[in-house]
């Protein structure tokens, strides 16, 4: 009886220890949000985010228990052309004055083997909320060599800038924005 | 030394071409600002407007520093019309000056130069300050808004020179004194 007790704490505490909660390196700059939308459909252009912070809880034996949320500055949009940001950031697009804040929340995640996650959640952005899908995927996990331990991943979703109540044309190539997410995480 | 009758014949010009331009600009800029996408001018109505813009820095600070040189011709008004007077111009050559600064440091925050009518590149001297395309666009707005409010001072002052007062104010930027 005891020993079953001690196997179950044991058992319980390991759980507990592999459910580790990671904090995004935003520090290390070892994480991107990254977005690519049409332009006229003759070619992709590229964008980032540069300030965001996030965490994420992952157990890699129960991956459906994870969980992460990433808030992003939208005023740090860098698309690397001084007036082309100031009109993304100007109530055209993001209106970064009024909405100074991006955010995303996970709701539910579905392992499909092979290290492929669905991460669900809700994407807050120009004030309006939407459920999305992210295709996700753990790049890998392990120790790093300064004494820490770190878990990656990379994730992909579309959205639909009208579903945000961005309404600026930009022509029937250029109505939806990919954003993709790199995140490495050290565990706390 | 008796101070001449009019203007100097290139202050006049450079006088009413500036207010021209100005004008057209303040109108060009409103209007730009709200070209959609596919309109035909989103692209060539802010080049034309950045390489005006910067001919006339160049212009006027050309004026600037001709005027220090140049004796005016004679003054009208007491002498609070006077120091209002003064105080005025130099208001519109501030606020000039900010718009060329503010509307420079809009386009040039990346390191990007800015193309004067393709015929050479003024280089960008980077972000200087943070929020900086922002905080210039605002500033060069307000100037452009203040600089449009003087002038209509500064004309209407015109006016009643040359109509109530039926003095020569007008006339000696016109070259008909």
């Amino acid at each position: 009886m005891k020993k079953l007790v001690i196997g179950a704490l044991l058992g319980l505490s390991s759980l507990t220890v592999n459910a580790a909660d990671y904090v995004i390196d935003t520090n290390g700059a070892h994480a991107s949000v990254n977005f690519k939308i049409q332009h006229l459909g003759y070619s992709w252009l590229t964008g980032r985010f540069n300030d965001f912070s996030g965490k994420f809880s992952y157990d890699p034996a129960k991956p459906e228990a994870s969980s992460i949320s990433v808030t992003i500055d939208t005023d740090s949009l860098d698309s690397n052309h001084a007036e082309r940001d100031k009109h993304l950031r100007s109530g055209d697009f993001l209106a970064v004055s009024k909405y100074p804040e991006a955010k995303f929340v996970s709701t539910k995640i579905e392992d499909l083997g092979g290290n492929k996650l669905k991460v669900y959640g809700d994407f807050t952005l120009h004030g309006e909320t939407n459920a999305i899908v992210i295709d996700a995927q753990k790049i890998g996990e392990g120790a790093d060599p300064w004494g820490g331990y770190r878990a990656g991943f990379s994730g992909t979703t579309t959205i639909a800038l009208k579903d945000y109540g961005i309404d600026y044309n930009l022509g029937p190539a250029s109505t939806h924005v990919e954003i993709s997410l790199h995140v490495e995480g050290i565990k706390q | 030394m008796n101070s001449p009758k009019n203007w100097p014949l290139w202050l006049i010009a450079v006088h009413w071409l500036s207010a021209l331009v100005v004008i057209g600009m303040f109108a060009v800029g409103i209007w730009m600002v709200d070209l959609t996408y596919y309109s035909e001018w989103y692209r060539t109505a802010p080049h034309w407007h950045k390489s005006v813009g910067l001919v006339l820095a160049v212009v006027t600070i050309g004026r600037l520093l001709m005027r220090t040189r140049t004796q005016r011709p004679a003054r009208y008004g007491n002498k609070l019309e006077q120091s209002l007077s003064s105080l005025g111009h130099m208001a519109i050559y501030a606020l000039l000056v900010i718009i060329f600064i503010s509307g420079y440091l809009i386009s040039t925050a990346d390191g990007r130069g800015i193309e004067v009518f393709n015929w050479f590149t003024v280089p960008g001297a980077g972000e200087l300050f943070t929020d900086q395309s922002d905080i210039a666009g605002e500033v060069h707005e307000y100037a452009a808004f203040g600089l449009i409010g003087l002038a209509v001072i500064h004309a209407l002052a015109a006016f009643k020179h040359h109509f109530i007062n039926r003095d020569a104010t007008l006339s000696q930027m016109t070259g008909r004194h």
